[in-house]
């Protein structure tokens, strides 16, 4: 006779924890044949709000700690992917993917972490600067995180995707609430568990499963999301756009109709550090 | 009145009396060169200016007959009867019983500077001493320095006793205590060096921004600076010090700038010549030219008011 | 005998009221009173202005014009043409045709020049430009004179330098622009923002449609003749002028690739709201409540200085005003009794009085606004101080006010007031001073007071703010970037990071 395997309960990973959903609802996840391969959890706006505060709660904490630390808990999270790829590839295939394009997302999604973990202690001197103004005084441009940032990722290229809007926001020192694709949840699902093992901070990244349709508003309105970014079709952009209105929120809104090349190299950019950087500029006399 | 600083650390000192950012105060001045003063008020400003000046001369080469002649310019400054005299003359110790022949009786004082102006650098008893010969030869007022090497070692205490010293030698002559504020350097000295002096000297007594004989002597900087430490000292004691700007200010327009800033940090009990004073040789002239310009509405040539203070 | 200055003046006091001697006090009275100094270069107003539109002046077809007036003396200036959705559309059509055929194919060196002969056609028409703003907008010549119409030159100079240079704005990117710009702006500095708006959508390769506020469209219009007079291409700006209408249909217009705003936070959200779901690009600068923060080892009499050019620096009309001032409470009363002491020698009256520190303000219902909050202020328990000075009998002006004994809970302390109105509140330590300072809505600036150089760095640090000035306060630059956080706004302008704002990245 021989052994049934026993299976993973999918949580979603929350302030550090790996969680069901508040509302104990589930929804089924069916591998490319269709069978049942596992619940995953349907996390709602309530969930959206505890890891919003997780990720407020381990903001500050997060944006203090030095360049070069970040930079190698970045790292150190492509290691942890890197180690633990054929899982990862396992996963995307569950959604179809060929194994060559499983293993070719992987790949990519740690050499993102790697070009990411690479700029903590650099982008700074590129984005900020000395202003010579004309009057005695010492005048300097800083970045700062802009604090906890809503990610809405697609669901082409769920892990890479996902690892290209997160990847930035947290290389400055932000901290993430992220609504993973909701047809392909399960890199999500696994990612969770190497952010666990990466020495990255509980609730620097939070990890949400569920449907885009109930948690988009929340993400638009909660005041406290300082910025979003997503991959969104018309009708979420507007209704992210009205809802960040209410709060003055940044956003940055990603046509889900015009297809990203997440591949590319252009899918990874400074720019996109900036985009969830504040610029403070600081004014002080130089006399005696 | 007889509070001593004990011999300390410049920052323990200021933070005391609290310090003084440069730019900040280099920004204040510059908004008083801004004021615009027309009319009457600039009559008012001009003639005032002109009482307030402690007519200067302090050359090796000065005799008798120069200060005479100087004695005559601070009495009738200029033909019109109408513009008061200035409130002093200044001249070295020599000179005192010689400028004394001609404005003693007269609303004009004769202030000499003593303690071996403009260094210092003498015996405390050759200072004295020389405080008291100008004071029996008829000096209303003597213009002191400071030890400035004292101040900048930190010997604060030094720097107290000295100046607490020739207040006694005044006797009954005001004192005009001299920070020579381009050796201090910094605003932070001259606040510091204001309050050391000013803890020691008696109500109508003055400090002074400089000797004139330095590179830097009065700015509306170091003005300013010394005008602040007034009123903070005036509020928490009730005593009132004067002021006086010496060097570097030679005309008329740069005189009013300095009245407007009393005007706006000490108020109008400062605005008198016993509160307030200009070090200035060739200043009266360029008031005396603005008053004339003032009265007839025509600018002046150069040979009716003289640029030079060589020729009073 | 060591004594300490602090127990020497505590010895000093009870010894004064023992002799029955009154408190010492400046007298700050009229033995000096300066004469009335009048600014009298001509501002060369038009009794009215058309729209400018394609390089030219045109009347609205409406035919429809509205005054605008001196606040300080409620008198007419000019008539101002009313534009209507035609011209609104015509200002973005001829923009648009701009940016294609002429602006965008132009080399950077060559719009470079442009930008540069703008800002010396300003500095040479400086005086009178100053007067105009003065006139038009009620604050004192000396800061239309001396800052407004200086600094204005000063963006158009720096961001011409950059028209050649776009390659060096964005690390390993190419820049483009991104077309047609629309951009509404306050009352406040009415040529020096247009000025801060213009000068980088142009040198980017924009062109632009604007719309000053509707009390204050006079330098725009003027402004516009320099830009005849520098020969700008037709159509490269273009200025709309009349209230919230047209400004809604210039922002909601198709063409415009990006809306750029300055005014209220209400405003600002009802634009986001409008371009939801559009791919409009935006940038916010709004409101403030800014906290100045004195520390008990500041160079107090130099912080009083800050506080004063804080909040009563265009009678207040400033979204970066310091309207909270927080201050350590061991020189709380100190620093009151100075500043108290320094507003009573602040000179409000005639804005052309070369001598006037806080001139009128800007129009009948902003004055109305700060009546209103003040009176609120009183009513909640907040002590009053106001400075007795003498107000003019006509036109719009308002004292100096202080409310001390304020807390957070207060309107005073939450709401932007947009006057010469200042709320005290005290704190102990620094975290507690960071909280209340952050406590706010607000992000756009802030300022401290501190002798001890790491804690400036450590309260710029922890201060939500995107601008902190340090030891001084309300200090602007062309080459200094300047935009809030939280609900005062995104987009910086101002620097590098302020181009940024008017480009795609290619």
């Amino acid at each position: 006779m021989t052994r049934l395997p026993i299976t993973k309960t999918p949580k979603v990973y929350v302030g550090g924890a790996f969680i069901r959903s508040e509302s104990a609802r589930v929804y089924p996840l069916h591998d490319a044949s269709g069978a049942f391969y596992a619940n995953i959890p349907q996390c709602t706006r309530k969930d959206l709000r505890n890891a919003v505060e997780a990720a407020a709660k381990a903001g500050p904490g997060w944006a203090r700690r030095t360049a070069y630390n970040r930079g190698q808990i970045l790292y150190r999270l492509g290691e942890m992917l890197e180690a633990r790829a054929s899982e990862l590839a396992a996963a995307l295939q569950l959604g179809g993917a060929t194994p060559a394009a499983a293993a070719r997302e992987v790949a990519a999604a740690v050499d993102r972490l790697v070009y990411y973990a690479g700029w903590t202690d650099k982008y700074e001197s590129l984005l900020g600067s000395v202003n010579p103004v004309a009057a005695p005084y010492f005048n300097f441009t800083v970045t700062e995180p802009m604090g906890v940032v809503g990610i809405i990722a697609p669901d082409e290229c769920p892990l890479l995707a996902l690892i290209t809007l997160i990847a930035p926001a947290i290389t400055s020192g932000n901290t993430v609430v992220a609504l993973a694709s909701s047809k392909q949840p399960y890199p999500a699902i696994l990612l969770g568990e190497m952010l666990a093992t990466s020495d990255l901070p509980g609730g620097v990244v939070n990890l949400l499963t569920g449907f885009r349709k109930e948690l988009v508003p929340t993400f638009a309105t909660h005041a406290h999301l300082r910025a979003l970014i997503a991959v969104a079709d018309p009708e979420e952009r507007k209704t992210l756009a009205l809802g960040a209105a209410d709060s003055v929120k940044r956003v940055r809104l990603i046509k889900a109709e015009v297809a990203t090349d997440w591949f590319a190299d252009a899918a990874q950019s400074l720019q996109a550090i900036r985009d969830t950087l504040e610029f403070k500029t600081t004014w002080h006399p130089v006399g005696t | 009145m007889s509070v001593r600083y004990p011999t300390s650390s410049l920052q323990a000192l200021l933070s005391q009396i609290g310090p003084v950012d440069q730019v900040g105060i280099d920004e204040r001045v510059a908004k008083y060169g801004t004021r615009s003063i027309k009319k009457a008020a600039k009559l008012w400003g001009l003639r005032t200016a002109v009482t307030m000046v402690d007519l200067t001369t302090l050359e090796g080469k000065d005799t008798p007959g120069k200060v005479a002649s100087l004695c005559q310019k601070a009495l009738r400054p200029a033909d019109d009867a109408s513009i008061p005299p200035t409130a002093a003359v200044c001249v070295y110790p020599s000179m005192v019983r010689h400028a004394k022949k001609h404005v003693g009786g007269t609303s004009v004082k004769v202030a000499s500077v003593a303690t071996a102006f403009p260094s210092g650098q003498a015996p405390l008893s050759t200072r004295l001493a020389e405080v008291r010969a100008a004071v029996a030869d008829g000096a209303d007022e003597i213009d002191m320095v400071i030890n400035r090497g004292a101040f900048l070692a930190g010997e604060f205490a030094e720097v107290q006793d000295e100046i607490a010293a020739v207040v006694e030698a005044c006797g009954r002559a005001t004192l005009k205590v001299i920070l020579e504020v381009s050796e201090l350097e910094s605003y932070d000295n001259i606040r510091a060096a204001s309050f050391l002096a000013m803890q020691v000297i008696r109500p109508g007594d003055f400090i002074k921004t400089s000797t004139g004989k330095t590179s830097l002597n009065a700015t509306l900087g170091n003005n300013q600076v010394m005008l602040e430490a007034i009123r903070d000292h005036y509020l928490a004691t009730g005593v009132a010090i004067g002021m006086k700007p010496a060097g570097g200010i030679r005309t008329a327009k740069q005189a009013l700038t300095f009245l407007i800033a009393v005007k706006e940090t000490l108020g109008d009990a400062w605005l008198n010549n016993t509160r307030y004073r200009f070090g200035a040789s060739s200043l009266l002239n360029d008031l005396l030219r603005q008053l004339e310009k003032e009265r007839t509405g025509a600018y002046q040539a150069p040979y009716s008011f003289s640029e030079s203070a060589e020729s009073y | 005998m060591p004594t300490s200055s602090a127990a020497a003046k505590k010895a000093s006091r009870p010894a004064a009221r023992a002799t029955g001697r009154p408190a010492p006090e400046l007298i700050f009275g009229d033995l000096w009173e300066f004469d009335p100094a009048p600014e009298t270069a001509d501002p060369k107003l038009k009794p009215r202005y058309d729209l400018f539109i394609n390089g030219k002046f045109v009347a609205p077809k409406s035919g429809k014009y509205f005054d605008s007036i001196n606040p300080a003396t409620e008198r007419k200036l000019a008539e101002i043409a009313l534009a209507g959705p035609a011209e609104v559309d015509a200002a973005c059509k001829a923009a648009k045709t701009a940016f294609e055929k002429v602006w965008g194919p132009m080399p950077g060196r060559e719009r470079a020049k442009y930008l540069f002969r703008i800002a010396r056609l300003l500095q040479d028409r400086a005086r009178e430009f100053a007067v105009a703003e003065t006139l038009d907008g009620g604050k004192p010549i000396k800061e239309s004179r001396d800052f407004d119409v200086p600094m204005a030159a000063a963006h158009f100079f720096y961001h011409a330098g950059w028209a050649d240079k776009l390659d060096y704005v964005a690390p390993g990117r190419r820049v483009a622009p991104l077309g047609v710009v629309a951009q509404v702006i306050p009352w406040n500095f009415p040529l020096l923002m247009l000025a801060w708006k213009i000068a980088p959508a142009l040198a980017m390769g924009n062109t632009v449609v604007l719309k000053p506020a509707e009390t204050t469209s006079i330098t725009c219009l003027k402004l516009a003749e320099i830009l005849q007079d520098a020969d700008l291409p037709p159509g490269v700006v273009n200025f709309v002028t009349g209230a919230g209408e047209v400004g809604a249909a210039l922002v909601n217009h198709p063409i415009p690739a990006k809306v750029a705003f300055t005014g209220s936070t209400e405003v600002g959200k009802v634009i986001m709201r409008a371009l939801a779901g559009s791919d409009k690009k935006m940038t916010m600068e709004l409101g403030g409540k800014a906290a100045n923060i004195i520390f008990d080892d500041a160079p107090l009499d130099q912080a009083v200085e800050g506080i004063v050019n804080g909040i009563f620096f265009n009678q207040g009309h400033v979204c970066c005003a310091g309207s909270r001032l927080l201050v350590q409470e061991s020189v709380a009363d100190r620093v009151l009794a100075k500043l108290k002491t320094r507003i009573r020698t602040l000179r409000v009256g005639d804005p052309l009085d070369k001598n006037t520190d806080i001139g009128a303000i800007n129009s009948r219902e902003q004055l109305d606004k700060i009546t209103t909050l003040v009176a609120a202020g009183v009513k909640e328990g907040a002590e009053l101080f106001q400075s007795s000075c003498k107000l003019p009998a006509k036109g719009f002006y308002f004292r100096p006010t202080v409310f001390s004994g304020v807390s957070m809970s207060h309107r005073i302390a939450r709401e932007e007031i947009f006057g010469p109105v200042l709320s005290i509140l005290t704190f102990r330590t620094l975290e507690e001073a960071v909280e209340k300072a952050n406590n706010t809505c607000y992000g756009l600036s802030a300022g401290v007071w501190t002798d001890k150089g790491s804690r400036i760095l450590k309260m710029s640090t922890e201060l939500k703010a995107g601008v902190v000035w340090a030891n001084t306060y309300n200090k602007f630059d062309p080459v200094s970037p300047f935009g809030g956080y939280k609900e005062s706004g995104f987009g910086r302008e101002g620097g590098r990071q302020g181009l940024l704002d008017y480009c795609q990245l290619a």
